[in-house]
């Protein structure tokens, strides 16, 4: 408990260009977070870990804005019709186990193997999940693409199909996003999964999203939204078991939130004007960018575990800052892919209001 | 003209809610040694940061949707629509 303490006494001093910082990553991470779902955390953590933040506090601190702006952000989107309450309540029961068995594993592995070991752990799980899910997400997205069909609506995959059609008495709920009932002991290894995932590298939608759309048969955008519930409940019972501990920075969370709402409100309506696909290209491409900004830092926790040659300090600053360089450009282009999408449906959307107006006028 | 043209912008409600808001960032940031105290205590005063996050996502929440309506920055009218 004095640990805690001291870790706890450890806030840093904010001066307006740290303001100024939070803020920025803040909305830019809310952006992205109101189009699909989540995401962001994954460059937050590690932002206030480059202040000084200790990276307990930087975890709490991140959870803690994580659920208001979940929370707003899904009131948004419920405003659009596209979150599914229940949905996001059962997985999100079921990701705060996953939460805490995650942390568990994590507390394990650091007391074995330390601190490199942990973060060897942490960069592997992102590298092997990102690649398998990232990659293919990012390969339907182009599918979609190629085929021309980015109009239609989007098909639900026989693995959903197969889901949907087993019936175990007793444990079958319907779902609105579904429009079918689904036995709850399909989502609740998918909530655990995304819950392990969230403790792990701090983005479980990234597991979540992809699993509501391919195993469950839910359309993305309405996956996407009701990930945001997930991350409200996950990030509510996180925020409070961090906060007992009083780790909870809540400076530093309230100004990330400042431009995380803004963020949030934008990423939401965004979701909108674009085609359902593009949820998937937006968390498809950084889920893959994210991946390599992960990989790098491999061989830097390989050489502290002494499993390979030992790399020189120089070489390990050049890795970790390409590496962080890597992830702020994987959100950047989140952002920009986002913000462009809507400045073209919004384009097009005057134009066919122009037109219809015009027609009615001859 | 259509009616959704004439529909009028929440300004007032937005300055109200930015005013309340900038209040409360003020208010955090110039009494941060004495909220980081008691928050840094963990225990019963985990509420703390809690309710804090409720109140701020409420009011700069409240605050950050009516400027973008402002801004004239609003969900597509009909979805399906739009090519």
């Amino acid at each position: 408990m004095h640990d805690i303490a001291q870790v706890a006494s450890n806030f840093i001093n904010l001066d307006i260009m740290t303001i100024s910082y939070l803020f920025f990553v803040g909305f830019v991470g809310g952006l992205v977070s109101g189009f699909i779902g989540s995401g962001g955390a994954f460059v937050l953590t590690p932002a206030m870990m480059s202040l000084g933040v200790p990276g307990l506090v930087a975890v709490a601190s991140n959870m803690c804005h994580k659920f208001p702006k979940a929370l707003i952000g899904s009131i948004k989107r419920a405003k659009y019709g596209q979150v599914d309450v229940k949905m996001g309540i059962v997985l999100g029961i079921s990701a705060e186990a996953g939460v805490l068995y995650g942390a568990h594993i994590q507390e394990s592995i650091k007391k074995s193997f330390g601190e490199a070991g942990s973060n060897l752990y942490v960069s592997v799980a992102f590298v092997v999940i990102l690649a398998i899910v990232g990659g293919f997400v990012l390969y339907d997205a182009w599918k979609t693409y190629k085929s021309g069909n980015t109009n239609e609506e989007e098909k639900v995959t026989k693995l959903a199909l197969w889901v949907q059609s087993i019936n175990i008495p007793g444990t079958m709920v319907y779902f609105k996003c579904l429009n079918a009932k689904i036995s709850v002991l399909f989502t609740i290894p998918l909530g655990f999964a995304t819950g392990m995932l969230a403790a792990t590298i701090a983005v479980g939608g990234f597991i979540g999203v992809p699993a509501m759309i391919y195993v469950l048969g839910a359309p993305s955008l309405l996956a996407s939204a009701t990930e945001l519930v997930i991350a409200f409940v996950m990030g509510l019972g996180g925020s409070f078991k961090f906060a007992l501990h009083g780790l909870v920075d809540i400076r530093l969370a309230m100004i990330i939130l400042a431009g995380s709402l803004f963020g949030i409100q934008l990423g939401a309506i965004g979701t909108t004007y674009v085609k359902p696909f593009m949820i998937k290209v937006v968390m498809g491409t950084i889920m893959v960018i994210v991946l390599f900004s992960r990989g790098l830092m491999v061989p830097v926790y390989l050489s502290e575990l002494g499993l390979i040659q030992t790399l020189s300090e120089g070489t390990v600053k050049i890795m970790k800052n390409t590496s962080f360089g890597i992830m702020i450009t994987a959100l950047l282009l989140g952002a920009f892919i986002v913000l462009r999408a809507m400045w073209q449906g919004k384009k097009a959307e005057q134009l066919a209001t122009q037109e219809a107006y015009e027609h009615g006028k001859i | 003209m259509s009616h959704s043209n004439v529909k009028r912008k929440p300004v007032g409600k937005m300055v109200l809610m930015g005013v309340i808001s900038v209040t409360l960032y003020a208010l955090l940031l110039l009494k941060q040694d004495v909220i980081n105290e008691y928050i840094g205590q963990g225990g019963m005063y985990a509420f703390l940061p809690i309710i804090t996050a409720f109140l701020f996502s409420f009011v700069h929440g409240t605050f950050t949707g009516d400027f973008w309506t402002v801004m004239g920055v609003e969900a597509a009218k009909k979805k399906k629509e739009v090519k």
